[in-house]
């Protein structure tokens, strides 16, 4: 398990350092002076010079990019226009607000979809089975900002069960879980679809495999074989399913912080590009990137954690 | 005393094209302490006639006719809970295929473990019993093995563990469906040594299915010959083997089980087709192929005794 998590890890920081540099290639290539555009229209051309040498632009590419690169693996984003203050610390103040909401989106699909795609399986053909499948489709079909100000105005405005806006307050733990509900809901519940339709999948393969039949003609009880002899395999296409979606989460999480006026990453994104503070977008970016990465790392480690064939080709 | 009597079994599949009539009025018994083996080609029922001794057939599947009577119960009116009750205390097996009979996320121990989920035995008991069998089945290390999952193994011995898991309930019936068919010859010979010695031990019934008409020969005490979903021929292995009173049988046998390599997983070819099981032939259903046909295949064939215990479903065998 070891040599298989250091594999991982390393094929990570190779990922970053790609990310980086392909971030860095695009920012060049934006048409326009950073310097101009950070400065606006009234600055004079002695002041863009001085901001030019400031952030490093007179150097040579190379060096640029390598200034660029470092800095960026100590954590130094550079700083934002507005205020002046760090990049890291800015992004990493919102981070939390953003990994919650994504957690809870989480917790949303998982909750929700693999008990019903594990139903879907197990009563396959019924009309149980044929609900789920044409509910998973429906919500998959949804975008997500339907859902959040659907949810928004049913749950929040006319019902008046859950808060509509903002994070709660920062002391109060139910507070910030019932304000985490409605927007997690619209970050998931695509992926509630998604799950459903892999572990049925998944499960109904599972669920012919002969060592299936070898623990059956054991009379071992149908839920056991259900849930510790199939489950424990169908489940392993979703993690990596999970993994991968989490790309996806994380423009939904984008929607559901504007339409609920949360804060998070991805309204700060949203703020920095009208705004036009390309630092904080190139560093929101970025951390958003590695955030990817670590999350599929752990998706890699949690494969490896439950499936011994993958652990020992490693 | 019998162990499993099986009278006048049918199956039937639903199928696009029609029932698939896959086992016709199947009749056999398995004596206790014996080792009877079912001999036939491919697709003539015999793993179709294994799910259903243990109902297990496929959705589609249904047993249209007969008994199964297994210690004096008649299986087919048995329901799930009953059914499964029985599976693994009373009726083990082993089936063909090692590399996919184990859970591959699940240790060996553990599995072994769940399959005495009605023992009163603590954890600790159990896994020592998993272990003894281990050792009885020569896998190295048992109390190792344990904490090893199956991929960590080699095929022969998944086959052994397979068998340990089979025998560690001591039942009274051990189904083997093509045990060694994916084994190469020595590991064959070594399995095959391994079963009737714990047989031995344990004193069960065992029903081996095979292609391989050389081990048949060697482990077997009574035969089955299958032949498109009937029982053309049974007896004891001497019987069958010595004087085959069927032309199938004959036909099978002309391939000297002792001259064919051990490699040969496929049982001689004889020309012509299998009938098509949806619209079976009236008469004997050997007759397409056979070359001592007469008028009276034509008719449908009964069960004749040329010699005690020894049948045969054809009219050849009622002149002695
Ligand atoms: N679920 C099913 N639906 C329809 N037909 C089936 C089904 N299972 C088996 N059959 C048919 O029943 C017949 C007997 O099949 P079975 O698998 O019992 O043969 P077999 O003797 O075990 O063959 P093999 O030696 O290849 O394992 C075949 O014609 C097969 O096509
Ligand atoms: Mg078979």
């Amino acid at each position: 398990m070891l040599g298989y998590t250091l594999k991982r890890l390393g094929l990570a920081v190779v990922i970053v350092s790609l990310a980086m540099a392909i971030l860095f290639v695009m920012i060049y290539l934006i048409p326009g002076d950073p310097a101009a555009v950070a400065l606006g229209p009234r600055a004079t051309e002695a002041m863009r010079e001085s901001l030019r040498v400031k952030m490093g632009l007179d150097q040579p590419v190379w060096v640029q990019f390598w200034n660029f690169f470092t800095r960026a693996w100590t954590g130094d984003l550079g700083n934002e226009v507005l205020s002046d203050r760090p990049v890291a610390q800015v992004v990493m103040e919102q981070l939390p607000h953003t990994l919650a909401l994504i957690a809870g989106g989480m917790v949303w699909s998982v909750a929700l979809g693999i008990p019903l795609g594990c139903w879907a399986a197990v009563k396959r053909g019924s009309w149980a089975d044929r609900v789920v499948g044409i509910v998973s489709v429906a919500v998959i079909a949804v975008p997500s900002f339907v859902v959040a100000i659907y949810a928004l105005l049913i749950f929040a405005v006319t019902l008046r069960w859950l808060p509509a806006i903002g994070a709660g307050d920062a002391g109060d733990l139910g507070d910030r879980l019932t304000h985490l509900i409605l927007p997690s809901l619209a970050v998931g519940l695509g992926w509630v679809g998604y799950i459903a339709r892999m572990v049925r999948a998944s499960m109904l393969e599972v669920l012919e495999a002969q060592h299936i039949r070898t623990a059956r003609a054991f009379g071992l009880p149908e839920t056991m074989i259900t849930y510790r002899y199939a489950l424990t395999i169908a489940i392993l296409p979703t993690v990596t399913l999970l993994g991968v979606g989490i790309g996806q989460m994380l423009s939904s999480a984008v929607f559901a912080e504007i339409v609920f006026a949360r804060p998070g990453v991805g309204k700060l994104v949203y703020d920095a590009i009208l705004t036009r503070n390309y630092p904080l977008v190139t560093g929101a970016v970025l951390v958003t990137t590695v955030l990817f990465v670590l999350i599929n790392l752990l998706a890699d480690l949690l494969i490896g954690a439950l499936d011994p064939r993958v652990r020992s080709r490693f | 005393m019998t162990v499993l009597a099986i009278r006048g079994l049918n199956v039937s599949f639903a199928t696009e094209g029609g029932d698939l009539h896959a086992l016709r009025d199947v009749a056999f018994d398995v004596p206790a302490r014996r080792i009877v083996g079912i001999v036939g080609e491919s697709g003539c029922g015999k793993s179709t006639l294994i799910n259903a001794i243990l109902g297990l057939l496929a959705d589609n599947g249904r047993i249209t006719g007969g008994q199964i009577v297994f210690e004096g119960q008649d299986l087919t009116r048995a329901d799930a809970a009953q059914m499964r009750a029985l599976r693994g205390p009373r009726i083990s097996t082993v089936f063909q295929d090692p590399m996919g009979a184990l859970n591959p996320v699940l240790s060996v121990g553990r599995q072994m473990r769940n399959i005495q989920y009605r023992s009163s035995l603590g954890r600790a008991a159990r896994d020592a019993r998993s272990a003894e069998m281990l050792q009885k089945v020569r896998i190295p290390d048992p109390e190792a093995a344990l904490s090893r999952y199956p991929h960590e193994f080699s095929g022969g011995m998944k086959q052994r563990i397979a068998i340990a898991m089979a025998l560690m309930m001591e039942p009274a019936l051990l189904i083997a469906d093509e045990p060694t068919t994916a084994l190469d010859a020595t590991l064959e010979v070594a399995t095959i040594e391994l079963l009737r010695d714990l047989q031995d031990q344990i004193g069960c019934s065992v029903l081996f299915i095979s292609h391989h008409l050389g081990v048949i020969a060697e482990l077997c005490d009574d035969v089955v010959v299958m032949y498109a979903g009937e029982v053309v021929e049974r007896g004891t292995v001497r019987q069958v083997f010595r004087t085959p009173r069927h032309p199938y049988t004959a036909r099978l046998l002309e391939c000297d089980p002792a001259r064919q390599s051990g490699r040969t997983r496929h049982l001689p070819v004889i020309p012509g087709d299998l009938p098509d099981l949806r619209n079976r032939p009236g008469g004997c259903i050997f007759a397409a192929r056979c070359d001592r046909r007469g008028e009276a295949c034509a008719a449908p064939q009964t069960e004749r005794e040329p010699a005690p215990g020894h049948r045969a479903r054809c009219i050849l065998a009622e002149a002695t």
